[in-house]
């Protein structure tokens, strides 16, 4: 199969200028989470103060400048701000995707055959996972926590993972790369979102047993209900998925490898990290456990996930080494 | 699983139970502590912890050179790791006694769920609050038309839910339906989806065996008729090699293609075999076997795992006999296939066997698919076949072969070279027909090269039974998360009027028996379309 070098070429300019977007997004919607109106238990706590306090004098108009004061962007514009973030954020998804789609152009293949194709695609799918996640709830404000990590995952896969296009070796020559990668970069990216959200959960949680805790950043986070329900509904969908891509796996080795399940070393990590979300989902049932315990169950899960990414692909040695970083 | 967790054991009463009582007592106690959630997440969380050994640190089954090193490089910390079963983490007496409890408290979790599932699907969708308004979903209407035709598009609208519809008095109708109990029956399936794939996992490691089998590609056989055909074999806890499911088959041909840079991208082996029927009719079927296109027979899969070379050599002696080997050699880059090896020749017609130990011939060295020379100095640079050389040393004298100790047939007996009985006689790089002359004339030549495959054989007759429950689990697993549980109630009162204009105030309420959100929008529609006169919709 022969590469096309000039496809691959214009999928690392899309690749590099999604990043740059990105930061640029990054940028906007830190301004908009630090100064805008979201803060809105800030917001609400401000305009109770005045109404107990001053009692007569017009309280709406009181509100944002009261916000404002603590701050060098009035919350309107922050508002304004974030939304253009948020533009910016679909503009970075779609060259995001141009990227990708463009690498498989130039291979001929699904353009998941390598650690930094692999990479894109996860972070991509964790940003148009996003994108649902905030026309749903409304949580705008925290794309900063979401791209942040996003940025330096693809920073650091730009930089030190790049590989140039090439076709896999033979094991991987088979539909089955299609379908069993697939569902472990749909799944990794969803479970980008709850692990950020049970960190916030977290922080948020505290803020909210002791007001004196993180005093400042608590409450510019949504209510710890929002957060959970976030990072519950995420996971519920990631995590049949993850399921099923460890299942194709198992049946992808069965016929590449000679046995379903060897206790390979990203095979071992994805059991257990599917044992941690399986603990996650029955903890929420669990009284005594719901919560932060189980935000922390969550949070482990994706650390596993990122884990499994980095340590098992560039440090142990087994059969799923297909990194191609050397 | 329960969610409740074990009440307290002792009553606070001068009563003492009978010691049987105390017993059951204790026994009941230890059930529900262990059936419990609780311990159900404490153990699935030591299940996670108990299974990173085995991805931090090298596995026997996996890598047992790998094993051994870490174990020499460690001292008396790789030591003890390895009486505690670190290195076999997988089948490790912890590892076994974590998935046991999880298993009891699996079951014990499963099986009055299952009664209480039985009891719920056959239970009637419960009574209609007396209050709706209280509902976290709630709405009220009046509307033209009697209580019948009212009832009647309810029906309608709730096609497919459980449905009961009650009196009570004044004339009033209810209606209460409940939707989802997939929710709860996919649940119950993913559990047991769970147990089904543990047990057959298990019953494979007891009926299972594997092993693998180097066959030259110039049409040699092998067939699986015992242990002893194979240079490694892993049997299964109840396998003992005699009842092996008989195959044979003959691989006729390796090939390879290389991309430019040397990056492999398909490997293929023609071969034939017989299996079953096949056997007694003497009847060999075509098969072309690649990567990902495993051969399957009756209860065997045959691999293509590896691939190799076997250099060919002839050795002339003075008087004009001669005799060619072709031994395999080992590849020791798994990237260029630089490989190594010993062929080892014995001088035909020689029958006293003094004379024939003093004169035995070993060619030992590297092997180059692609050679590559620094001064003299044979590397290999890539793994296809391009002009290959080999870099030998030519040893006389006696192999150690008659000893009866085992020996290597990638290497000569090193004790023998120390000894002096084996010498080194010529050193040479050779290319495909070129030979080196030794001392006593005899001829040494490099005649070209073969290739051999590696096979792996594979016999697990419970994994199409762990794929079944894997799928029900997944199917399970799907359902019990986004199905959603809810439900609908709509009570219908008649409103006294003039006899002739019929008028009904209905009111729908609606709860979501899970916590997943999502309900209200459908809640939404169900009572717009029964209270905002779309009839039928």
């Amino acid at each position: 199969m022969p590469i096309n070098e000039n496809l691959s070429r214009f999928s690392d300019y899309a690749y590099t200028t999604a990043v740059a977007i990105y930061v640029l997004a990054l940028i906007f919607l830190l301004i908009e989470q630090s100064f805008g109106v979201r803060g809105r238990q800030a917001a609400e706590r401000a305009k109770t103060r005045e109404l107990a306090g001053a009692g007569g004098p017009p309280v709406v108009e009181e509100v944002p400048s009261k916000v404002a004061n603590t701050g060098l962007i009035p919350p309107a514009r922050a508002a304004r701000i974030g939304r253009m973030g948020a533009a910016l954020v679909v503009l970075g998804v779609l060259l995001h995707l141009s990227a990708l789609v463009l690498r498989g152009l130039a291979v001929s293949r699904a353009p998941w055959g390598n650690m930094y194709e692999y990479i894109m695609a996860v972070t991509f799918v964790a940003m148009a996972a996003w994108l649902v996640v905030i026309k749903k709830f409304d949580v705008r404000h925290l794309s900063g926590f979401v791209l942040l990590p996003v940025v330096i995952l693809m920073f650091i896969n730009g930089t030190m993972l790049y590989t140039t296009a090439a076709p896999v070796q033979p094991a991987l020559q088979s539909y089955w790369l299609v379908i069993h990668v697939s569902a472990a970069i749909l799944a990794s990216g969803v479970f980008l979102i709850p692990g950020v959200a049970s960190v916030l959960f977290l922080f948020r949680s505290a803020y909210e047993r002791d007001n004196a805790k993180f005093a400042k950043f608590g409450p510019k986070l949504p209510s710890s209900d929002v957060l959970d329900r976030v990072a519950y509904r995420t996971t519920v969908l990631a995590f049949p998925v993850f399921t099923f891509g460890v299942l194709c796996g198992a049946v992808w080795a069965e016929a590449a490898w000679g046995r379903f399940w060897g206790w390979d070393p990203k095979e071992t990590v994805a059991f257990i990290a599917w044992v941690v979300y399986a603990a996650y989902l029955h903890s929420r049932a669990t009284a005594g456990w719901r919560g932060t315990r189980a935000a922390v169950i969550n949070t482990i899960g994706f650390a596993l996930t990122v884990f499994n990414l980095f340590f098992v692909n560039l440090v142990t040695a087994g059969l799923h080494s297909y990194a191609g970083v050397n | 699983m329960t969610t409740t967790e074990a009440p307290p054991a002792q009553p606070r009463k001068p009563y003492r139970p009978s010691p049987l009582k105390r017993v059951l007592a204790f026994l009941r106690n230890t059930w529900r502590g262990l059936t419990s959630m609780r311990t159900a997440l404490i153990l699935l969380f030591l299940l996670a912890l108990a299974a990173m050994p085995g991805a931090l640190l090298p596995q026997r089954v996996l890598n047992a050179t790998k094993t051994d090193e870490y174990i020499a490089a460690h001292g008396w910390w790789g030591e003890l790791l390895d009486r505690l079963q670190f290195f076999e983490v997988y089948s490790s007496v912890w590892f076994s006694a974590i998935y046991l409890l999880l298993m009891v408290s699996l079951i014990g979790c499963l099986t009055p769920r299952s009664f209480e599932f039985v009891k719920q699907m056959r239970a009637k969708p419960v009574l209609t609050p007396r209050n709706l308004a209280r509902m976290p979903h709630h709405r009220k209407a009046e509307l033209d038309g009697g209580v019948d035709d009212v009832l009647a598009t309810v029906r309608t609208r709730l096609r497919g839910w459980r449905r009961v519809e009650r009196e009570e008095p004044g004339g009033v109708r209810t209606v209460s339906a409940e939707r989802g109990y997939l929710r709860e029956t996919g649940n119950v399936i993913f559990h047991f989806g769970i147990l089904g794939v543990i047990v057959f996992f298990a019953l494979g490691k007891m009926y299972s065996y594997e092993g693998d089998v180097l066959v030259q590609a110039d049409g040699s056989s092998f067939c699986n008729s015992g242990i002893y055909a194979y240079d490694n074999f892993r049997p299964g806890l109840s396998i003992d090699g005699t009842s092996l499911t008989p195959f044979c088959l003959k691989v006729d041909g390796f090939k390879a293609g290389y991309t430019a840079d040397g990056q492999p991208e398909h490997y293929e082996s023609d071969i034939q075999y017989q299996a079953g029927a096949d056997l007694d009719s003497g009847t060999w079927r075509p098969y072309h076997l690649e990567v990902n296109e495993p051969l399957r027979t009756d209860g065997d899969r045959v691999y293509l795992i590896n691939h190799g070379y076997t250099p060919a050599f002839t050795v002339t002696y003075p008087d004009g006999k001669s005799r060619t080997m072709s031994t395999q050699w080992r590849p020791v880059n798994p990237q260029t296939y630089l490989s190594e090896g010993a062929t080892k020749f014995d001088e035909p017609g020689i029958g006293d066997s003094a004379q024939r130990r003093s004169r035995q011939i070993a060619v030992t060295g590297l092997f180059a698919p692609t050679p590559f020379l620094h001064g003299n100095v044979l590397t290999s640079i890539a793994p296809g076949l391009k002009d290959p050389k080999v870099a030998v040393d030519v040893l006389r004298g006696d192999l150690g072969l008659d000893t009866g100790k085992p020996q290597s047939i990638y290497e000569v007996d090193q004790q023998m070279v120390d000894d002096g009985r084996l010498k080194k006689v010529a050193r040479e790089n050779l290319a495909v027909g070129q030979s080196i002359a030794l001392d006593d004339g005899t001829k040494i030549r490099f005649d070209g090269v073969k290739q051999w495959v590696m096979l792996q054989v594979s016999h697990d007759p419970t994994q199409v039974y762990v794929l079944v429950f894997a799928v029900a689990m997944l199917l399970g697993l799907a359902a019990s998360l986004l199905v959603k549980r809810r439900r609908v109630w709509v009570r219908v009162t008649p409103v006294d009027g003039a006899e002739d204009v019929r008028r009904t105030v209905v009111e729908v309420g609606g709860l979501a028996r899970t916590d997943q959100a999502g309900y209200g929008e459908e809640f939404t529609r169900i009572a717009r379309d029964l209270l905002d006169g779309k009839n039928g919709n």
